[in-house]
């Protein structure tokens, strides 16, 4: 096979904070190939989002990368400067974030927002990228598209916010959407649409998409491949198929049995995981899973298992 | 018709409205128009079930819990409770009361107060109908609604920043029981936990209700969730109920359009049959509360509309086992 679009080597990340060095993300490996669509499913403080903020080089002051490469089409981004990541950024990887509230700007109009990165990265005169963004703003089928650019983004409901978000990642089509929950913050109607339109749209570009998530039902509807984590650390990946058919990882296993579907029994007792999620700053010496394990034995406390 | 019967109904709301009036001005406020948050929902509660109420945000399903408890202004319509219509009482009137309907809130962060520790928090409705801190009585109960909800006799001298979220929703959920309520109403209590989290405290919740012979309304936006915990459930959107039915005859036979697109968009945890799935897609979105369409408040979404569904307000009524507000049923 060749060489996938990004392949993530041993990343590690820490951030330092009041209760001290916590490790978001310890020795996490994966791939992405052009045209597919890699789901990373994991619960808050997984390390899930630190993944996807680390393949932007976004993590900030206070967070580390303190090993580990990501190569992007070849290149290492991690050794890349700020200058030479910012043309990579939103240009040949985009990133959809959870809060479609938050993260437009509510000073400028939809127009200008989905025009900058056009006239930015791709050098077009503002005319015609603002042209561009009309164009883009019905391709993600926001009716009357046209008329709505001088628009604010508080005219906009949430489901049609994430629509501009969308709009804004593809501008430069890229060859890497990385979209992280990009629906939780809506309704289970809306989606439904914007996911679809997020599959369709990738499609057609051929680009390849990492969907962040800790909805299985959404994995199962939208995936190829799935990489679970627990505790900063990936633990299990398989093809979607796969995974539901036979997950392996005690973990993967635990979930799985433990959210009720509409198609489950109702009214039995669900299958619960035991114990609470692992506090990062004080992570246990082996497997992060080990505590809550039915399975897990001297070897499982003592030291981490690898993939 | 069970509507009426009220010999075993614990709650019966009939024709509830909550309205938000809507001021405009600065200096001189005028009303220019109301928020129909709620606008003419009936459902009845039966001793001992776990009613769910479900739909999107804004449809006021929240709203509804707020009423019942009244703690939102009641505009109109009935609230019997254990026979009494509670609906036109005063804050004094509904004092003794509130021992008999407590309520999990969905914030399990912001629900539980920082500066106390978890056996005061939890002790704190019997101190506030009449039971002495230093009392054995106190005492005792608050160890025993401790291991009820299976956390462990030495947390209630610690404070809630030191509990994850599940462990939260424990204390928030012993903390409504000390009163031995008769109604219990649980506001989203899981939406806010991890997924792993998650299958404990509905599992809590589930073994609680038959333990103590709790009626619960259950109020989520999740429909599989609701799904595993309710006998009945009621389906809301724009401030109406849209339909009530039984748990397996709404999930086998969803009648009102809008059920079968909600229950389209949930995807199933499993690729298979997903791949075989043909989704029907509703358009748009969720309209504005304050400008409601005309007719059916769902028409504009609706694939099966007409213009019957744009002039009239389709009202609930039965159709075998669901109560179904729809023209085209």
């Amino acid at each position: 096979m060749s060489e996938p679009l990004l392949r993530v080597e041993d990343l590690c990340v820490s951030f330092r904070t009041d209760s001290g060095i916590v490790r978001a993300v310890d020795c996490v490996s994966l791939h992405v190939n052009q045209g597919e669509t890699l789901a990373i499913v994991g619960e808050s403080g997984s390390g899930k989002s630190v993944t996807a903020l680390s393949i932007m080089g976004l993590v900030g002051d206070s967070g580390k990368i303190n090993q580990g490469r990501i190569l992007f089409d070849g290149v290492d981004l991690v050794a890349l400067r700020e200058s030479a990541m910012r043309k990579i950024r939103g240009n040949r990887i985009a990133m959809i974030f959870q809060e479609p509230m938050s993260s437009l700007n509510p000073v400028l109009t939809i127009g200008k927002q989905v025009a900058e990165p056009i006239w930015l990265h791709r050098k077009k005169s503002w005319t015609q990228a603002y042209a561009e963004a009309a164009e883009l703003l019905a391709k993600v089928r926001i009716p009357d598209a046209r008329s709505r650019l001088d628009d604010y983004p508080h005219h906009f409901s949430g489901g049609m916010r994430q629509r501009v978000m969308i709009a804004m990642a593809l501008a430069c089509q890229p060859k890497l959407i990385i979209a992280d929950e990009p629906t939780t913050a809506l309704d289970v109607t809306v989606q439904a649409q914007i996911l679809a339109l997020l599959k369709d749209l990738t499609r057609e570009t051929n680009a390849a998409l990492i969907l962040i998530t800790h909805d299985l039902g959404v994995v199962a509807r939208y995936a190829d491949r799935v990489a679970v984590m627990y505790g900063g650390r990936i633990a299990e990946t398989a093809s979607a198929a796969d995974l539901y058919a036979n997950p392996r990882h005690p973990y993967t296993v635990g979930l799985m049995r433990s959210i009720p579907s509409l198609t489950s029994d109702a009214g039995s007792r669900l299958y619960a995981i035991r114990g609470q999620p692992p506090d990062l700053a004080n992570l246990p010496t082996g497997c992060a899973f080990a505590p809550r394990c039915e399975w897990a034995k001297d070897i499982c406390l003592r030291s981490p298992p690898s993939l | 018709m069970t509507e009426s019967n009220t010999e075993s109904a614990l709650l019966e709301v009939r024709d509830l409205k909550v309205h938000f009036p809507v001021h405009e001005g600065v200096l001189i406020q005028r009303q220019v128009g109301s928020v129909k948050a709620v606008d003419g929902v009936s459902f009845t509660l039966q001793r001992g079930e776990t009613f769910g109420l479900v739909g999107e945000s804004g449809c006021g399903k929240s709203t509804t819990a707020l009423a019942v408890l009244k703690m939102v202004n009641v505009s109109g319509g009935q609230i019997i409770f254990e026979g009494q219509d509670i609906a036109t009482l005063n804050e004094s009137a509904m004092h003794p009361l509130r021992k008999r309907m407590q309520m999990v809130y969905q914030d399990p962060f912001g629900s539980l107060n920082p500066r106390m520790k978890v056996g005061d928090i939890i002790g704190e409705p019997l101190v506030v109908h009449g039971v002495s801190r230093r009392s054995s009585e106190y005492k005792q109960r608050v160890r025993q609604l401790i291991d009820q909800v299976g956390l462990l006799p030495d947390m209630a001298g610690r404070y809630p920043h030191e509990f994850s979220g599940g462990q939260r929703q424990r204390i928030g959920i012993a903390r409504a029981l000390a009163l031995n309520p008769a109604l219990l109403i649980c506001d989203e209590p899981v939406s806010a936990l991890d997924v792993s989290i998650q299958a404990q405290v509905v599992n809590l919740l589930m073994d609680l209700q038959r333990d103590l012979n709790l009626t619960v309304l259950f109020i989520a936006h999740d429909l599989s969730v609701v799904r595993h915990i309710s006998d009945r459930i009621g389906v809301m959107y724009l401030g109406k109920i849209v339909e009530i039915a039984p748990r397996d005859e709404l999930f086998d036979h969803p009648r009102h359009p809008y059920t079968r697109a909600l229950l389209d968009a949930v995807p199933v945890p499993n690729p298979i049959i997903e791949a075989g799935r043909a989704q029907q897609l509703i358009r748009g979105e969720v309209p504005s509360v304050r400008n409601p369409p005309a007719g059916c408040h769902f028409q504009p979404r609706c694939p099966l509309a007409d213009s019957r569904c744009r002039e009239q307000r389709p009202v609930l009524t039965s159709h075998g086992l669901a109560s179904v507000a729809c023209h085209n049923v």
